[in-house]
């Protein structure tokens, strides 16, 4: 069985992010840039599911610009067999990035493709129910527990009221929530390995899609700022503040 | 046309629903409601009463009571001719299957939206609420999610809207449910409560995390955690206030032993009085709450229920 690993180059996610001044959007220049967190737990859960002899292949694949190639070395350092990256340089929306990956997945023929549930920098949470619905493959969103049943998984997911379980037919899309598991750190002579193993350039034209944005971005704004508040002494005074001036309790 | 998509349990409405049809209402008057479900004509009849629903869309078969997605999909797909807008609250429910529709349609989803400028032209938060896009869609139909906490809910009340049984979809036979377990708690629910009290790492532990739903208890609160917390084992999942987590507006919003880490500010940030108890005077938290105390939480929490104590008085 063959996983692709679907990873996105984002703003490392302790970095506070800067709105530019023209309103076009945020900075990006000279700002660090890392695996989107939820992917990195994608491609720990491929790599365990391979070490468990489930899987013989995990492919890690990504979308952008040539920088993309570093957030794919990270993932193949971690274990990852090889690489895959379109090559793209200006912005794409889920929609177009799931026919992208559905192209690819047509070519590759994997059971399973494991994502994020949610890039950090858009906050879409859309294209893992995407590239499901347009291969008509099964889907498990925002997922904390994988186990294999005979052909198929069962799949747990993290909802409003608490956990569901659901059995999926594979193929299937898994998007993976943080508490899947704790992704492992690349050791020194694996980052050195992952130096020589492959990565396929493909060019966002050789595969003749419609990726036209279809939402214009009007502008990007400073969200309002929060009145500065104050320090209070003692719980007494705190208790006081929110009875007799926040009159909230 | 606008078609709401209702979450429910085949029993009762989801109160986010209302929430929805509220900011439909703000693109346009005519508002549909699909309710797919199995034996959910209860849930039908609390949509035929929502003042600002027009028409009722009653799909019922048990492909549809676990509101599988893969299954649900074809169903709206089918429906989707007959409308301008697609909405869904972007609960688990609606970011779930909403993303598929879209998809089908060949267009773009506007996710998590938080006000509408116009038919065309949302205004949604991206980078966890550090930056606020306006943005316009040009598909031809739009599939959208609101952000549940950012529109009042809508009169539930005073409507008598038909109810139209429309035939079901194939079952795809993609996935089944197994189970699901959900937490229950007499607690006020953590995404509508009016007060929220959320502990994070600063709680050491999950016998200490009690400290936190007591204090929750007395003030009739619902309890949140941050990341940290969840991921230390303290609570649940759907316990986590932030970015990937709940996003919550309550009138009173406390967070104690919590940093203020950029993904849990995400999920608290609009509550309209926030309160940080933090030993550590840096914290980030300190930043965005109105009343800051610094002091350890072992000795604030007791000192606070003390202090409520003598009020005696807790609004409900």
């Amino acid at each position: 069985m063959k996983i692709i690993v679907a990873v996105k180059r984002v703003i490392d996610y302790n970095v506070q992010v800067r709105v530019k001044a023209d309103g076009t959007g945020v900075e990006t220049e000279n700002v660090k840039m890392s695996m989107n967190p939820p992917d990195e737990n994608a491609v720990e859960e491929a790599l365990r599911i391979k070490e468990s002899n489930k899987a013989n292949e995990v492919i890690v694949l990504s979308i952008g610009d040539e920088k993309c190639q570093e957030t794919i070395r990270t993932a193949l350092a971690m274990g990852a067999d090889r690489g895959i990256h379109i090559k793209v340089d200006k912005a794409i929306e889920p929609l177009g990035v799931a026919k992208i990956i559905k192209k690819i997945a047509e070519k590759e023929s994997p059971e399973l493709i494991l994502m994020g549930k949610q890039a950090i920098d858009d906050d879409c949470n859309q294209t893992g129910q995407m590239l499901s619905a347009l291969l008509g493959w099964s889907q498990g969103a925002f997922v904390s527990k994988i186990e294999f049943v005979d052909q198929s998984i069962n799949v747990t997911r993290e909802v409003d009221e608490g956990l569901e379980t659901l059995n999926l037919k594979l193929p299937s899309v898994v998007t993976c929530d943080l508490r899947l598991n704790e992704p492992r750190y690349a050791s020194l002579p694996n980052i050195m390995k992952a130096k020589k193993k492959q990565i396929d350039q493909i060019n966002l034209e050789e595969l003749n899609l419609d990726i036209n944005p279809r939402i214009e971005q009007i502008n990007v704004s400073e969200p309002p700022k929060r009145k500065k508040g104050i320090i209070v002494a003692d719980v007494a005074e705190l208790v006081q503040k929110l009875k007799n001036e926040a009159k909230v309790i | 046309m606008i078609l709401v998509i209702a979450e429910h349990n085949n029993e009762k409405l989801k109160s986010f629903t209302l929430n929805t049809v509220e900011a439909a209402s703000k693109i346009n008057e005519e508002i549909h409601i699909l309710i797919a479900g199995n034996n959910s004509e209860n849930v039908c009849n609390e949509a035929s009463s929502i003042k600002k629903v027009k028409k009722v869309l009653h799909a019922k078969s048990s492909i549809y009571e676990n509101h599988l997605c893969e299954n649900l999909t074809p169903l709206i797909v089918n429906l989707a001719k007959n409308y301008s807008h697609i909405i869904s609250p972007a609960t688990a429910f609606g970011k779930n299957l909403m993303p598929r529709v879209a998809a089908l349609l060949d267009v773009s989803q506007i996710s998590d939206i938080i006000e509408v400028e116009s038919e065309d032209t949302f205004i949604r938060p991206i980078y966890a609420g550090n930056a606020i896009a306006k943005v316009k869609s040009n598909d031809i139909k739009k599939v959208i999610t609101i952000r549940p906490t950012s529109f009042e809910p809508t009169s539930s009340s005073g409507g008598s809207a038909i109810i139209e049984d429309i035939g079901e979809t194939e079952d795809l036979k993609l996935s089944n449910f197994v189970s699901k377990e959900e937490s229950k708690s007499e607690r006020p629910e953590l995404g509508t409560a009016r007060i929220v009290v959320s502990g994070g790492r600063g709680l050491q532990s999950s016998e200490n995390f009690k400290l936190i739903t007591d204090l929750a208890d007395k003030l009739n609160a619902a309890v949140g955690a941050s990341r940290a917390a969840v991921d230390a084992g303290y609570v649940g999942n759907d316990f986590q206030v932030g970015q990937t987590g709940k996003v919550v507006v309550p009138e009173l919003y406390i967070a104690i032993g919590i940093s203020g880490a950029i993904q849990h500010l995400a999920g608290m940030k609009e509550s309209k009085v926030i309160v940080a108890i933090n030993k550590d005077d840096e914290a980030p938290i300190f930043n965005v709450a109105d009343y800051g105390l610094k002091a350890d939480l072992f000795e604030a929490i007791p000192a606070l229920k003390e202090e409520l104590a003598k009020l005696n008085i807790i609004k409900k």
